[in-house]
């Protein structure tokens, strides 16, 4: 452990806490527990607070145990905490585990009827009478469960207090203003609320929720539909897809968004998403329709990822552009379904046999992955290849503020294509003949534009069979240069220089919510960091460049072996000995605790 | 069969412009017969090759697109995935003709899932099997047609019964099912113009022999047994349209012993079936199922149109896609408003 305390813990002088906490919500999976949820996260929302909600939810439709955590952060970090302040204890199977681990001088709601033992001393204990509650609300039987969560939404309103009338206009979004719906819901929060305030009158009230200003004009979204709507809004026009957790939600926004965008005055719609038999089904239709010249996508996690290795291979060698979304989950193998890593880095930049590179871009927020989710499919068509995006569980699955998207600021880049009328402009056409010495050729579309025989095989530049060795060596060094003119066109990386910093990370995605309030706890720890953040593989110059500026360079992930880390060292073997990969996975976003204690520890050796 | 004496089609093209480069596959290989027939039927059909693309998987006769319609595009892709390629690339552009090739490894083994859901979803496309039995290009393992107890020099007896691609097809509620061998021309080009004339997926299964690795006479895909034992169901004429593309229902006429009747397909076209000296009646699937189980019962060799329904919709128009094929839509028909995006943002915040 390190030898610095660190402590975010910053309790005003009456030993308050305000907008400076963590509430879970330990429920049993399948209760319905999702509407509570959102509920409390939007009305923090409102209130101005900068707010964060994480599910962390088993593979399982009921009964298994699931955490919903709300992280409040008047500083307006977003990152996972591991500690809690407010538990509403919901799961009796659970509750003995989670009341272990609640911080110390934190608060437990309970249901009463449990008739719990109170153990902990150094916690206050709030019992609400779930049971009767809900009997008293007259909830049908189907509907008891589901809105017996609206107990500890009341409770908790009550305790930190927030504004009931946020509660009730969350409510209302979420239940789509449908007035007996929020009546029943809004009676439990009332009746929970005024139980606390006349039975533990008394207890202490050392969370406190604040209104602030800190969210306005902002929204919050999940990764997986402000993902959607970039393909919506990049013109997507084929979705093919297979079942998977966690990528399934961004193919129900694309469906829902799709029903709102893109229905012509006729009824008809310009965007056809086709429920595959499989994942390779579903990468062979987007290549059918990306070599016809449609904007097509697929989304999937790990396993789909795996079985669409050989049809990339071929959109990557035949040319063909189409965007695959992987929403990574825990491998290998099944792995965790339901929980999040950055596991697949290296299996997708390489993805397929033989000597296959791949683009792949790398969102860190909401913002980026709807800007990614249209760039994407004009990177496909500049480049005519197949583009990966590589979200993850936290991000697309889980409610995220954001400032409001921005509107594409470039028309639709439909790359190099060549006409039936260029074709009588120009005499002759190479569709593998790299004319402007960047390795991206002309293509032709069926119905369009001249013939040519697309396939696998070796082929020349004018796309006929060959197996000499010349074409073969020929064709790969085009690629390369393909891949090198990638290096410039993809998302550039980010960099935050601080002149003072001996050291230096490197980080991506996801993770970049807990890099950042690391650097804040590092800094405070006396440690200066400079920050790198890829957005999109391959590499390119100013990674090489930032990379010689330190000696000791962090490279921080959510994967067991440190898979970017091992990029960088291959891509840059000069520098190999400056990079120390920090990483960690264990179904958890990473956390700026362990980032932080993990380079002090190295730091201070 | 109404001769055709003149050297071009309703293009005003020779059959010549119809080729395309040199095969590449053994002498005598029956895909390259194929290939011919799909050569003429295009031509007669007076099809502008600009607005069918070709597909195929992996194979012998996978690599026969290379070998006819030299100016139609081309996707070879992989080994027994192409039905997905159809499917997105004909929801892309719904306005070409889709013509798939395959073998019967390629369809029956690898791809076999694929086939079935292609089937299933009815994606419009004329979809062949070149079927020798064989991995050809390979060399010669017994694929899932090949015959049960059948034997070979290197890989012992296939103890296993054959898969009926056509059965397959009929079970998958495919509305076109048909038979042929690529040693009988005549049959072959007739029943590839209907296939061509006919909406939705359309299977043609050509026992194609392997002279390589499975032309020994007890071979059911060899050419001295197709030769001996072809029964046709029907000898079968198409009659185009000419250059007028009609809409319209497809009426099949009474259908009775020995006459020959005629059935009007969707693109305006007619399919002439004379009956032989059997009584299988096309139109009827019970019995259509009955005639392939029991000539695998018997061990007859069938061909002809096996199956032909009323089209069923097709996957694009149950999509309900737009009418302007979407790899053709302009920008501001995919991309939408500043304005569709703020009101998005709006209903967030
Ligand atoms: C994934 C994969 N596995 C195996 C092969 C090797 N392979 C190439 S062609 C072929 C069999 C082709 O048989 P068929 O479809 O009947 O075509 P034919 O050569 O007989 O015309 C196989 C197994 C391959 N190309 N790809
Ligand atoms: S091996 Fe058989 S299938 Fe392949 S080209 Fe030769 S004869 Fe044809
Ligand atoms: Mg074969």
């Amino acid at each position: 452990m390190c030898a610095v305390e660190l402590t975010t813990d910053k309790r005003t002088e009456a030993g308050v806490l305000v907008n400076d906490f963590v509430i879970i919500a330990a429920t049993v999976n399948g209760s319905g527990s999702q509407t509570a949820n959102n509920t409390l996260v939007r009305a923090l929302f409102k209130m101005g607070i900068p707010v964060n909600g994480k599910n962390l939810f088993p593979s399982n439709i009921y009964g298994l145990p699931t955490w919903y955590t709300i992280r409040l952060s008047k500083d307006g970090y977003v990152a996972r905490r591991p500690d809690y302040h407010v538990l509403a204890a919901m799961n009796a199977k659970t509750q003995a585990e989670d009341i272990e681990k609640l911080a110390s001088g934190g608060v437990c709601i309970y249901p009463e009827e449990w008739k719990l033992k109170q153990t902990r001393t150094d916690i206050t204990y709030i019992s609400v009478p779930v049971r009767d509650m809900v009997k008293e609300s007259g909830a049908s039987p189907a509907l008891k469960d589901y809105v017996a969560n609206m107990v500890y939404v009341g409770a908790m309103a009550e305790l930190l207090g927030i504004d009931l009338a946020e509660i009730k206009n969350a409510l209302t979004y979420f239940l789509k203003g449908k007035a007996k719906a929020v009546d029943l819901n809004y009676f439990l929060v009332e009746k929970a609320a005024a139980h606390v305030r006349e039975h533990f009158a008394d207890a202490p009230r050392n969370f406190r929720a604040e209104r602030m200003t800190a969210t306005q004009g902002k929204v919050m979204i999940e990764g997986n539909a402000a993902a959607a709507l970039g393909a919506i809004f990049g013109g997507v026009s084929v979705a093919a897809w297979y079942p998977i957790t966690p990528s399934t939600s961004m193919i129900d926004a694309l469906m829902d968004y799709a029903k709102e965008l893109r229905v012509e005055p006729d009824g008809k719609t310009t965007l056809a998403i086709v429920q595959a038999e499989d994942e390779l089904a579903a990468a062979g239709m987007i290549i059918g329709a990306g070599w016809m010249g449609a904007r097509s996508l697929t989304a999937t996690a790990g396993p789909g990822i795996s079985l669409m290795s050989e049809f990339s291979g071929l959109a990557y060698f035949a040319e063909v552009p189409c965007v695959i979304w992987d929403i990574q989950r825990m491998g290998p193998s099944t792995g965790l379904p339901t929980r999040t890593s950055q596991g697949d880095v290296l299996k997708t930049y390489y993805l397929s046999h033989g000597d296959t590179r791949h683009v792949v871009l790398l969102p860190a927020d909401m913002r980026e992955c709807f800007e990614f989710g249209w760039r994407a499919h004009d990177l496909a068509d500049h480049l005519q290849t197949p583009i990966f995006v590589l979200s993850d569980l936290d991000l697309g699955m889980n409610l995220w503020m954001t400032d409001p998207f921005e509107y594409p600021d470039q028309p639709l880049d439909r790359g190099k294509v060549v006409s039936f009328e260029d074709l009588e402009k120009f005499g002759t056409w190479g569709r593998y003949k790299d004319v402007d010495g960047d390795g991206i050729t002309y293509r032709s579309l069926p119905g369009q534009g001249p013939a040519y025989f697309a396939r696998g095989t070796g082929h020349t530049e004018y796309a006929t069979y060959s197996e000499r060795p010349d074409d073969w060596t020929k064709n790969l060094d085009r690629l390369a240069r393909k891949h090198d003119t990638a290096r410039h066109l993809v998302p550039q990386p980010i960099s935050q220089i601080a002149d003072e910093a001996t050291c230096a990370i490197i980080a991506y995605g996801s993770s970049d919510a807990a890099i950042i309030e690391a650097r804040d706890m590092l800094k405070a720890a006396g440690i200066t960091t400079s920050y790198h953040r890829l957005r999109a593989l391959p590499l390119g110059e100013a990674t090489h460049e930032f990379m010689g500026l330190y000696e000791r360079i962090y490279v921080v992930e959510n994967n067991y072996l440190g898979q970017m880390a091992q990029l960088l060292k291959m891509e840059y073997p000069a520098f190999a000995d400056r990079i120390i990969s920090v990483s960690h996975c264990d179904g958890l976003p990473l956390t700026a605790r362990w980032i932080t204690d993990s380079i002090l520890e190295k730091e201070q050796k | 069969m109404t001769a055709r004496t003149v050297k071009t089609n309703a293009l005003g093209l020779e059959k010549t412009a119809y080729k395309g480069s040199e095969s590449t596959l053994c002498n005598g290989c029956g895909h390259d017969s194929i290939s011919a027939k799909i050569i003429d039927a295009c031509w007669e059909l007076g099809l502008d090759q600009r607005y069918i693309f070709k597909l195929s998987g992996i194979g012998c006769s996978s690599k026969t697109p290379a070998y006819f319609l030299g100016l139609s595009h081309s996707f070879n892709t992989v080994h027994g995935r192409m039905p997905s390629v159809a499917t997105g690339a004909t929801l892309a552009n719904h306005s070409l003709i889709c013509v798939g090739v395959s073998g019967d490894g390629d369809t029956g083994s690898i791809g076999f899932g694929q086939f079935k859901h292609m089937l299933r979803r009815n994606v419009p496309a004329v979809y062949i099997v070149e079927n020798n039995g064989v991995y050809g290009l390979t060399k010669g393992q017994f694929s899932a047609t090949a015959d049960e107890n059948q034997r070979q020099k290197y890989y012992g007896v296939n103890y296993f019964p054959p898969l009926d691609l056509c059965l397959e097809a009929i079970i998958a509620d495919c509305t076109f099912v048909a038979r042929s061998f690529s040693g009988d021309p005549q049959q072959c080009r007739e029943l590839l113009k209907a296939a061509l004339s006919h909406k939705g997926m359309a299977l043609v299964d050509i026992i194609s022999p392997c002279v390589t690795f499975n032309d020994t006479p007890e071979s059911t895909k060899s050419y001295a047994y197709g030769k001996a034992n072809n029964i046709e169901l029907q000898q079968i004429e198409h009659i185009p349209p000419g250059l007028v593309i009609q809409r319209q229902e497809i009426t099949i006429p009474d259908y009775a012993e020995g006459e020959t009747i005629a059935v009007t397909m969707h693109d305006g076209s007619q399919i002439l079936l004379k009956k032989t000296d059997n009584t299988h009646d096309p139109r009827d699937k019970q019995a259509a199922i009955r005639l392939l189980e029991q000539s695998k019962a018997e061990q007859k060799f069938i061909t002809g149109l096996i199956y032909i329904a009323e089209p069923r919709p097709t996957l694009g128009e149950l999509e309900r896609i737009a009418d302007t094929p979407l790899a053709e839509l302009p920008d501001e028909r995919l991309r939408p408003s500043r304005e569709a995006l703020a009101k998005v943002m709006a209903d967030l915040g």
